[in-house]
């Protein structure tokens, strides 16, 4: 396997965070915690806006994240390809207004029992500088080997 | 939420259009997910669910079980076998040790039957009382 692009890093994208796309989310999702659609729930909370729930690091890190993923490069067989693991650490609360930058980069590539891992990493801060998101993202090729 | 405690099951059927919308709400329009054929041309049974909502299932029986989206600063989880849609997704977990204030959950979800997401882990604050 070739294992090259372990270490590159893409280039950042900002995601504006919008208060109709947290709701879209939380509908697709099931919440219901009126922290997600409510802008009053969440005032009244103490937070700005709406509250983005955890799993929408999903939204805001896929501008970074899906580009390292088609980087030829890194040579992933799609056809081939199960969504194996995948962690994040969250930090501080998003909410809706806030400018998400996210940074991506292959984080390793192994091989093990003939199939491919393929490991990136991706790290998201808000417009303060605070750290709200570190993700690791697994993904296993079946049979490069 | 005390060592050995359950946390609340969260059972949950996703309805026959559930992954269009999601993929809408994300942003991953894989045809393996939204469109039947496609899903059965590469061998898969029809359209599968995205693991990432399987996982959102996981996080959201975390923060309704801890108090609300705040609580939750750590989840990792490994995707197995598929989801479908239209059946049954139940998501159930343990507290396996609180320490400083934070939960560590072993947690799942599981389908059919089977674990679509296994040997998870979540990591959630507990509330702190106030007097």
């Amino acid at each position: 396997m070739n294992t090259e692009a372990v270490g590159k890093t893409y280039p950042s994208t900002t995601y504006a965070v919008g208060r109709e796309k947290i709701k879209e989310y939380a509908f697709a999702v099931g919440e219901t915690n009126p922290l997600h659609l409510d802008v009053g729930a969440a005032r009244a909370a103490g937070y700005r806006d709406v509250v983005a729930p955890p799993m929408f690091a999903v939204v805001y890190s896929a501008p970074s994240v899906t580009p390292a993923l088609f980087d030829p490069e890194v040579g992933i067989n799609f056809a081939m390809m199960v969504h194996g693991g995948q962690e994040f650490v969250w930090g501080p609360l998003v909410v809706a207004g806030d400018g998400i930058t996210t940074t991506a980069s292959v984080k390793s590539i192994e091989e093990r029992a003939g199939n491919g891992f393929f490991v990136f990493a991706s790290e998201s801060v808000n417009q303060d500088g605070e750290t709200v998101c570190r993700a690791t993202w697994t993904n296993i090729v079946r049979g490069v080997a | 939420m005390n060592a050995g405690d359950a946390i609340p099951e969260l059972r949950t059927t996703p309805d026959r259009f559930l992954t269009v919308r999601y993929a809408g709400a994300s942003g991953d329009f894989n045809p393996i997910h939204i469109d039947e054929d496609f899903a059965k041309q590469v061998g898969l049974p029809g359209r599968i669910l995205h693991g990432l909502w399987t996982m959102a299932q996981v996080a959201r029986a975390q923060t309704e079980a801890a108090g609300g989206p705040q609580s939750l600063q750590r989840l990792a989880v490994q995707f197995r076998g598929m989801g479908v849609p239209e059946a049954e997704v139940e998501v159930s977990g343990e507290v396996r040790e609180v320490r400083d204030g934070v939960a560590l959950i072993d947690t799942r979800a599981v389908q059919n039957g089977k674990a679509i997401i296994r040997n998870a882990e979540a990591e959630v604050r507990l509330p702190t009382i106030q007097e």
